[in-house]
This record gives C-alpha cells, sequence and structure tokens, in this order.
C-alpha cells in the first residue's frame, strides 16, 4: 500500500537533489536551470499527492498552473542564456558578477 | 506487497536516479536526457495517484517541448565539457551536506509518521468521470479567470522570448520574396532601340 | 479702610516712575527722571504711612485679597494679592521711607554722573519690586519680588559697568544669591507638595498639620517635613540676607553707587531674608532644628563678620561688615523666636545703617570718591552736618541708650540669652562679644574719619581727581572738603530723627504691646518676649536699667578701647597687629572665605566642565556616539560590502541556509 508519507519522502528527496545541484555547479547555467526544473517537480508531486489524499481537484488545477508557468519560465530564462552567451562568451556562473556593481 | 508499491518503488528509483545523474554528469546534453527520465518516471507516479492528465501534461508539455528546448540550447552553445565541471570535487561535500540536512528537516517537520495512511476513494472514479473531466470542471468554472492569465503568460513568455534573442544583423545580404515575386521586367530591363552604325568608320575614328 | 487702590497706587508709582524715568530719559531729562521718581516713590511713601496709620490707629480690619489670578492649575492658583497687616504695613514704611530719602539723596550724590537717569530708574524700580516682596499674600509673588530685588540690585553694583570689579562684584552677588535661591524655591515647591497651596493664609492654617510628615530624601533617612520647608526656606533668606556662609557678595557689593548701598545693601533688599523668615514664623515654630540653625548662623555672624569691620580700611566696607553683623543679630532674634524683636530691629537698623551709608557717601563725595580711610581725619571742621548725623547713626549702631539701636539690640540680646534651644549659649556670647566689636569698629570709622590729623593735603594744580583716577594720587585733593548740599544732607537729617527716636517710641508697643497680632505666631513654650514682657515697666525704667547690663558696659569697653587705640595712641594699632599676627591675618582676610570659594567651587567647576569637556564631550559624545556610530557604520559596511559579492550562487546559498534555519525554527521551536 502506498502511503501519502511516499510520495511526500519522494519529493523531499527530489527536491534536496535539487538543492545539492545548485551547490555543485559552480560553472553551467544550464544545470542551475535543470536544478530549479526538478525543484518546480518536487513540489508539483507534493500537490498532486495531497489532492489525492485529499481528494480536492485543487491542488491537480495548481500543478496545472505550476507548470504553465514553469514553461514559460524555462523559455525565458534559455533566451537569456542565449543572449547571455552570445555577449560574453561562457556561460560559467562564476564570471556572472556584474550584480556587485 | 502490492504490485502499485512495486511499481512506485520502481519509478521512484529512476527518478531519483535520474535526478542524481542530472546533477553529477559532466556532459550537459547527459544530463538533460537524465532529466527526461527522471520527468518520465514521476509522470509515472503520477499516473499511480490517478492524475491521468497532469501524467500526460508532463510528458508532452516538459519532455516534449521544454527538455527539447534545452537539449536544443545546450547543443547551439559551444560549451567545453571539462571546463563545465570544474570544482565538482570541491563543493561536492558542501552540496551533500546542505541537501541531507535539509531532508532531514523536512522529514522531521513533516512528520512522516502522521501521514501513514491509506488514500481514500476517488471522489471522480466514485462519480464515474475521468480525471480530465474533474479537473476540466474546475478549470473553467472556479478557474476561468487564473486559467486565461496562465494563457496571458503563456503568450508574454513567448514574444519575451522572441524579443530577447532577436538580433538585428547589419550589412548581412538576405533575399527578399516578396520584392521578388514582384519584381516584372520592366523594371529590371529596358529595350532601347538604337540605330546600326558601320563598322569600318566607327573603329578608325 | 485700605481699598485695593490705594494698594495698588502704592506699588504701581514707583513702576511708572521708573518706566517714565528708564524708558524716557532722553526727552524727560535729568530733571523730569528724578521728578517722576521721587513723585512716585513719595505717593508709595505718603500711602504707606497713611496704610499704617489706618491699621495701627484706625481700626482699619486686616487686608487679604487675591486681585489678579494669573492661571490656575487644578486646585493650585498663581495669584497677585495682597496681605496688608501690621507686620507688612511696617515694612512697607521703612522701604518706602527709606527709599524716598535715598532718592532725595541721589539728587545730590549722582549729579555728575552720565546714568543719572539710568539710576533713578532702577532705584524706583527697586521700590516696586521691594513693596511688592513685603505686600505680598502668597509665596510666588514673594518670589517674585525676591528675584525683582535680587536683578535690580545686580544691575546696581554693576552699574558702573565700565568698571571690571563692579561687573565682577554684580556677577558675584547675583551667582550667590543664585545658590540660596535655589533653596528658596525647593522650599517653595516643598510647600506646594506638603500643604498644596501657595497661599499665606492657607498654608498657615494648615501648617499644624504637618507636625509628625516626614520625607525620605535619601533613603533611609527621614526628614521631618516642617524642619526641610524651613531649612530650604532659610537657605534663601541666607542668600538673600548674607548669612555665613552665604555672606561675600554683599561686601563686594560695595561697589556699587553709595546710594544703594544704603537702600538695597543695608536698609531695605537684604533684610527680605529676615522678614521673611518671620513672615513664616508659624511653619519655623514648628521646627526647632530649623530655629537652632537660623540662631547658630545668625549669631556666627554677628560676631566673626563684625570682626572682619575692625581690620578695613575701606569706609564703606566697614559699613559692609557692620551690615553683616547687625544682620547676623536679626536672624539671632528670629531663632530664639523673638520674632518681634528681629523685624523691630530690621527698622531701627534700616534708620541708623541707611544713615551710616548716606552719611559715608557724603564723606566720600567731599573727599572726591577717596574711599580709604587712611587718607581722611579731622574732617568734623569742614561738614558739621554729616558729622552730627553720622555720629547718631553711630551710637545708635553701637547700641548706646537712648538710641533706636539700644531698645532693638538689647531685646535681642535678653532674647537670646533667654532662649533655650540647642546652641542658645553659644549664640549668647556670640552676640554679647558682637557687641564689643560693633563698638570697635564704629568708633574706628568714626575716629579715622572725623578725627585725628587731617591725612589728605589739597593742592589747586591736582586736577580734578575722580574723573580720571589714573592721574590721581592718593590723598591729595583738588580743594578743600566741603560740606555738602542740602539734598544730601537733607535725607542725613530726616534720618537721623528716626535713628534717634524709632527706638524709644517703638520699643513698648513692638515688642510688648502684641503688635503684630496674627501676623507673627510664637509658640508658647518659645515665647521668650512674652517672657521678658514680664520684667518690663516702662521705656525710662528700661533706658536707666542698662547701666546695670552686661552688653552696656561692653559696648563701653569697646569705645574706651577704639579711642584709646585710634584718637590718643595712634601708633598702638600697628604694635597690636604686628602681635597678634596671624589671627590679624585671618581676620584681614575675611577668614578665607573667598579663597575656599574660589579653591573649591570656581576651579572645581572647571575642571569639572574642562573634565566634561574633554572626556565627556569630545571623548564619549564626539568620540563614541557621533564619530563612533559612523565609524562602525563604516566598519559594518566594509565587511557587509563583502557579502555583495555578484556571484549567483552566494545567493542561492544564503537563502538556503535561511530556508534551512527557519526549517529548524520549526522543527524544534515551533512544535513546542
Amino acid at each position: 500500500m502506498i502511503t501519502l508519507a511516499h510520495y511526500i519522502v519522494l519529493g523531499a528527496v527530489l527536491f534536496c537533489i535539487a538543492v545539492a545541484g545548485i551547490f555543485i555547479n559552480r560553472k553551467n547555467v544550464i544545470v542551475l536551470l535543470m536544478a530549479i526544473e526538478l525543484m518546480l517537480l518536487a513540489v508539483n508531486i507534493n500537490f498532486i499527492a495531497f489532492s489525492r489524499f485529499l481528494g480536492d481537484v485543487s491542488g491537480q488545477v495548481f500543478v496545472f498552473f505550476i507548470l504553465t508557468v514553469a514553461a514559460a519560465e524555462a523559455a525565458i530564462g534559455l533566451a537569456i542564456l542565449t543572449l547571455l552567451f552570445r555577449n560574453r562568451r561562457t556561460i560559467n556562473v562564476a564570471e556572472f558578477d556584474d550584480l556587485r556593481g | 506487497m502490492t504490485i502499485q508499491l512495486l511499481a512506485f518503488y520502481f519509478f521512484a528509483f529512476f527518478a531519483v536516479l535520474g535526478a542524481l545523474l542530472v546533477i553529477s554528469l559532466r556532459n550537459p546534453v547527459h544530463a538533460v536526457l537524465s532529466l527526461v527520465m527522471t520527468f518520465f518516471s514521476v509522470a509515472c507516479i503520477w499516473m499511480l495517484l490517478d492524475a491521468e492528465f497532469l501524467a500526460l501534461a508532463l510528458i508532452v508539455v516538459y519532455v516534449g517541448a521544454v527538455m527539447v528546448l534545452f537539449l536544443f540550447v545546450v547543443m547551439m552553445l559551444d560549451i567545453k565539457v571539462a571546463a563545465a565541471r570544474e570544482g565538482f570535487i570541491r563543493y561536492l561535500p558542501v552540496g551533500i551536506g546542505v541537501a541531507l540536512i535539509m531532508l532531514a528537516e523536512m522529514i522531521a517537520m513533516i512528520g512522516v509518521r502522521a501521514m501513514r495512511v491509506a488514500p481514500p476513494p476517488n471522489p471522480a472514479t466514485m462519480r464515474g468521470e475521468s480525471n480530465v473531466a474533474w479537473i476540466g470542471q474546475a478549470l473553467y468554472t472556479r478557474y476561468l479567470l487564473p486559467f486565461e492569465v496562465a494563457a496571458l503568460i503563456l503568450t508574454v513568455g513567448i514574444v519575451a522570448a522572441v524579443a530577447l534573442t532577436l538580433r538585428q544583423r547589419t550589412g548581412v545580404r538576405h533575399q527578399s520574396a516578396s520584392q521578388q515575386v514582384a519584381a516584372v521586367a520592366r523594371d529590371r530591363v529596358r529595350l532601347v532601340s538604337m540605330p546600326a552604325e558601320r563598322g569600318d568608320d566607327g573603329a578608325k575614328s | 479702610m485700605i481699598s485695593t487702590s490705594i494698594l495698588l497706587a502704592i506699588v504701581l508709582a514707583p513702576l511708572l516712575g521708573a518706566l517714565l524715568a528708564g524708558l524716557l530719559r532722553k526727552q524727560i531729562g535729568r530733571v523730569g527722571a528724578h521728578s517722576v521718581t521721587i513723585l512716585g516713590v513719595g505717593i508709595a511713601c505718603g500711602l504707606s504711612l497713611w496704610v499704617f496709620w489706618q491699621l495701627v490707629w484706625g481700626g482699619a480690619a486686616i487686608y487679604n485679597h487675591n486681585i489678579y489670578t494669573w492661571f490656575q492649575i487644578g486646585s493650585i492658583g498663581a495669584h497677585v494679592g495682597f496681605q496688608i497687616d501690621r507686620l507688612s504695613a511696617l515694612m512697607m514704611v521703612v522701604v518706602s521711607f527709606v527709599s524716598l530719602m535715598v532718592h532725595i539723596y541721589t539728587v545730590g550724590y549722582m549729579a555728575e554722573d552720565d546714568g543719572y537717569q539710568r539710576f533713578f530708574s532702577y532705584i524706583a524700580l527697586f521700590t516696586f519690586f521691594m513693596l511688592m516682596l513685603v505686600m505680598s499674600n502668597n509665596f510666588l509673588q514673594l518670589f517674585f519680588g525676591w528675584e525683582g530685588v535680587g536683578l535690580v540690585s545686580y544691575l546696581l553694583i554693576g552699574f558702573w559697568y565700565k568698571k571690571p570689579s563692579a561687573s565682577f562684584a554684580g556677577m558675584k552677588a547675583f551667582v550667590v544669591n543664585r545658590v540660596g535661591d535655589l533653596g528658596f524655591v525647593l522650599g517653595i515647591a516643598a510647600v506646594l507638595y506638603f500643604l498644596g497651596s501657595l497661599s499665606y493664609s492657607q498654608v498657615f492654617a494648615h501648617a499644624p498639620s504637618l507636625v509628625g510628615r516626614s520625607i525620605e530624601i535619601i533613603p533611609g533617612h527621614s526628614w521631618s517635613a516642617a524642619t526641610l520647608i524651613c531649612i530650604l526656606l532659610f537657605i534663601g533668606a541666607m542668600g538673600k540676607s548674607a548669612q555665613v556662609p552665604l555672606h561675600v557678595w554683599l561686601p563686594d557689593s560695595m561697589e556699587g553707587p553709595t546710594p544703594i548701598s544704603a537702600l538695597i545693601h543695608a536698609a531695605t533688599m537684604v533684610t527680605a531674608g529676615v522678614f521673611m523668615v518671620a513672615r513664616m514664623s508659624p511653619l519655623f515654630e514648628l521646627s526647632t532644628t530649623a530655629l537652632s540653625m537660623v540662631l547658630v548662623i545668625g549669631a556666627t555672624g554677628a560676631f566673626f563678620l563684625g570682626l572682619i569691620g575692625i581690620t578695613q580700611w575701606d569706609i564703606k566696607r566697614v559699613i559692609a561688615y557692620s551690615t553683616l553683623s547687625q544682620l547676623g543679630y536679626m536672624m539671632a532674634a528670629l531663632g530664639a523666636s523673638a520674632y518681634a524683636a528681629g523685624i523691630f530691629h530690621l527698622m531701627t537698623h534700616a534708620f541708623f545703617k541707611a544713615l551710616l551709608f548716606l552719611g559715608a557717601g557724603s564723606v566720600i563725595m567731599s573727599m572726591h570718591h577717596e574711599q580709604d580711610m587712611r587718607y581722611m581725619g579731622g574732617l568734623r571742621r569742614y561738614m558739621p552736618i554729616t558729622y552730627f548725623t553720622m555720629w547718631v547713626g553711630a551710637l545708635a549702631l553701637c547700641g548706646i541708650p537712648p538710641f533706636s539701636g539700644f531698645y532693638s539690640k538689647d531685646a535681642i540680646i535678653d532674647a537670646v540669652g533667654m532662649s533655650h534651644i540647642w546652641g542658645s549659649s553659644y549664640a549668647y556670647w556670640c552676640v554679647l562679644l558682637g557687641v564689643f566689636v560693633t563698638a570697635t569698629y564704629t568708633f574706628r570709622m568714626m575716629y579715622l574719619t572725623f578725627h585725628g590729623k587731617e591725612h589728605f593735603r589739597v593742592d589747586q594744580h591736582a586736577g580734578h581727581g575722580h574723573d580720571d583716577d589714573a592721574h590721581h594720587e592718593r590723598g591729595v585733593l583738588a580743594h578743600t572738603p566741603h560740606e555738602s548740599p542740602w539734598v544730601v544732607t537733607l535725607p542725613l537729617v530726616l534720618l537721623a530723627i528716626p535713628s534717634l527716636l524709632a527706638g524709644m517710641f517703638a520699643v513698648q508697643p513692638l515688642l510688648y504691646g502684641n503688635f503684630f497680632g496674627s501676623a507673627i505666631f510664637v509658640l508658647p513654650a518659645h515665647n521668650v518676649l512674652g517672657e521678658m514682657a514680664t520684667h518690663f515697666h516702662g521705656v525710662l525704667p528700661l533706658t536707666l536699667h542698662a547701666v546695670f547690663t552686661a552688653p552696656f558696659w561692653i559696648a563701653i569697653a569697646g569705645i574706651v578701647v577704639s579711642s584709646y587705640v585710634y584718637l590718643f595712641n595712634p601708633g598702638l594699632a600697628d604694635t597690636i597687629k604686628r602681635a597678634l599676627g596671624p589671627i590679624y591675618r585671618v581676620i584681614d582676610n575675611k577668614f578665607y572665605f573667598d579663597e575656599f570659594y574660589d579653591a573649591v567651587f570656581t576651579r572645581g567647576s572647571v575642571a569639572l566642565g574642562r573634565t566634561l569637556w574633554k572626556r565627556a564631550d569630545d571623548g564619549v559624545i564626539d568620540g563614541v556616539v557621533v564619530n563612533g556610530s559612523a565609524s562602525l557604520v563604516d566598519r559594518v559596511a566594509t565587511r557587509a560590502r563583502a557579502l555583495q559579492s555578484g556571484l549567483l550562487y552566494h545567493y542561492a546559498f544564503a537563502m538556503i541556509l535561511g530556508l534551512i534555519l527557519l526549517l529548524a525554527g520549526f522543527v524544534f521551536v515551533g512544535r513546542a
């Protein structure tokens, strides 16, 4: 029997892997973006699991919206990445310190 | 152990494996493909949760569109694989440590023991309607306005992505189809009539 | 019947004169200035006499009304009002009469001074404040008058403001008076705190409720409320009436013109403290401790400050120390609960001390503003009226019967002798020996000034001395000394009359006739005057009986010693001086009070100020608070700047760290 705990733990594990990925990768912005996608996926698992176990459709509707926003975010993120690469000829995160001003 | 539980562990294993590969593979193309595997496994787990519509949407939208976009970008950009993984070993302990602490805290906070409950009967199935009908019912009534906003966001996303990457190159020659089509002989060739000349005289003068 | 409009006229006439003389001095000129002020003070004097007459012989009731409400806060009101009983009426007469005499005298004395109108404006203003002080029916108005006379005193001591010593003397008087006034204000506040009112009648009616109440100022030490109030009020009186140890300003105040030395620093203002203590008799009677303090401090001043007078050479300073000594007598009388005797001496002293000062002023005028007695001598031939009237004042001061001073001073000595409170035997010896001292310095002054050889010479070419002191050789006069004009001698004569007669006629009603009625309250246990009344058999027997009392013979002894040393054997003074070297030096240096204050308070506060400036202001406020906070921000910012690396993963790390901490908070704290 699959309990709620199974799904929640799976979500937590995926989320923490994504966090670790953000830490480990200092060179590649694309991997960072993929880690963010992973995080959103982990959250979505939670939403759907709770929706199922509470018998409420709102959780699934929310996931729908998250998917939408994540798609838009991925598109824009990649567009920015392309632009960045075109201007700097690199996607090394350590070289992006323009925020320091 | 039921067949569902077996299936859960199977898919969960591949989901976690894919996620670990995403963050550890040297080659970004391989990483993207691992992510595809994770998405696919998670979609299957969603199937176990009776969320068929979202599972299929995940595969279609993510695996079909977003991941392909990723692949496209990764391949388009000229990335040195070796350089892209520098410092991996150095930051690995920190990453693992932070991840483990977070995991422990999350599990402790959620209180997993309290959640050892069996799923209640699915209300949609009991009413005899499909998951798609269930979601659609909610999406087009209560959540109509957010739904419209989501559509707007996607549109803005498309416009923004295009606007960001669009490049106006100067000094580039390219053909203009409309001009080619609109061209007529009269514009290009002018026929003039000239009187013929006598060869020898002209050559001498 | 005493009406409000008459009382208002008494106070406002001098004020009007002061304003006219002060603000319109160019328009009304010299004659106008002294005319309006003399008219104003004359009106005040005449009406005061009429009010006094009405109260004493006309059977008028005591007047006590508020005529204007300044403000009202809850149950506490600040009013302007008059309480006219026999005490205040007597003070009004003394103040306005002496003031009038001084006004007339000033016409002659200040005739050549540039600040003529200003001077008249000030002394008329002084009269206004002093009358407000004595006529007040509440503590706040008393304080108004109290500060007002202090202000005018400051202005007049520093009247010749171009002279640095006069400016400093004015400031000294002002500062020393602030010390006393602090006590006074606290005393008024204590009255308000304990009795909830500022009106005399209400405060005195509720005064008995103070008995048994106490306050803890320093935790663990409770003070009797009555003692606290009385001591605080008396500290005010110490400042104003120049009691030990706040007396130091009075000798220096002699830098001012002589008329105000007579008016303010001898006859009236300095007696305000005496008047105030007498007015507060219902409060002081509640605290034997405070009475003892008044008695001891007064008696100490009476003897020891008189001693200083013997060593002084400046004629005005001799009289100034004499004033300190006589104020000590008055205070001692109050301390012995013989309030009537204190007021009686106040009155007679006002007359004869004003007379002595004005006489000294007359001498100074004829000597071209030379005040040092070593350059005088033999003046009796040149100025007979001054000579004669000053002798009247001198004998009154020494307490020789039947001059007025005898009756008042004798009563004080008897009263102190009969008192049984703590310190009364010490006080008795002080006042008794004070008689000897008084006689000695008074006769010394008279001999040095009017008798003996002339210690000056007349040189027609010596220029007109007092305009430019720098080129003036001391002891050289441009022309022979001459008697002063009639505006100067008339007040002398008019003051000599009460100096001679006031004691004789006033002693019986004032001391033994319950003259003041309800204005002064004495507990039966303290009633020394009542005891003395049983031995009183009329003025003539009292006068004749003087021959058999100790004070009389002590005074005679003083006169004999003084006569021998200064009149018949002038060389002896130096011999004695050498023989008593160390003691003489201590006395000549005024017991080193000024040096002590300079070392402790002046240098102490300068050092304190310097410490606060260097340590607190530069060090703490500028260094730590102002610059310190700036440099703290600078240092923190320098560190914090490193945090802004601009690198994404640093920010992500911070976010996740925050998330971990938040989760940890939920896990470990949120559950509990």
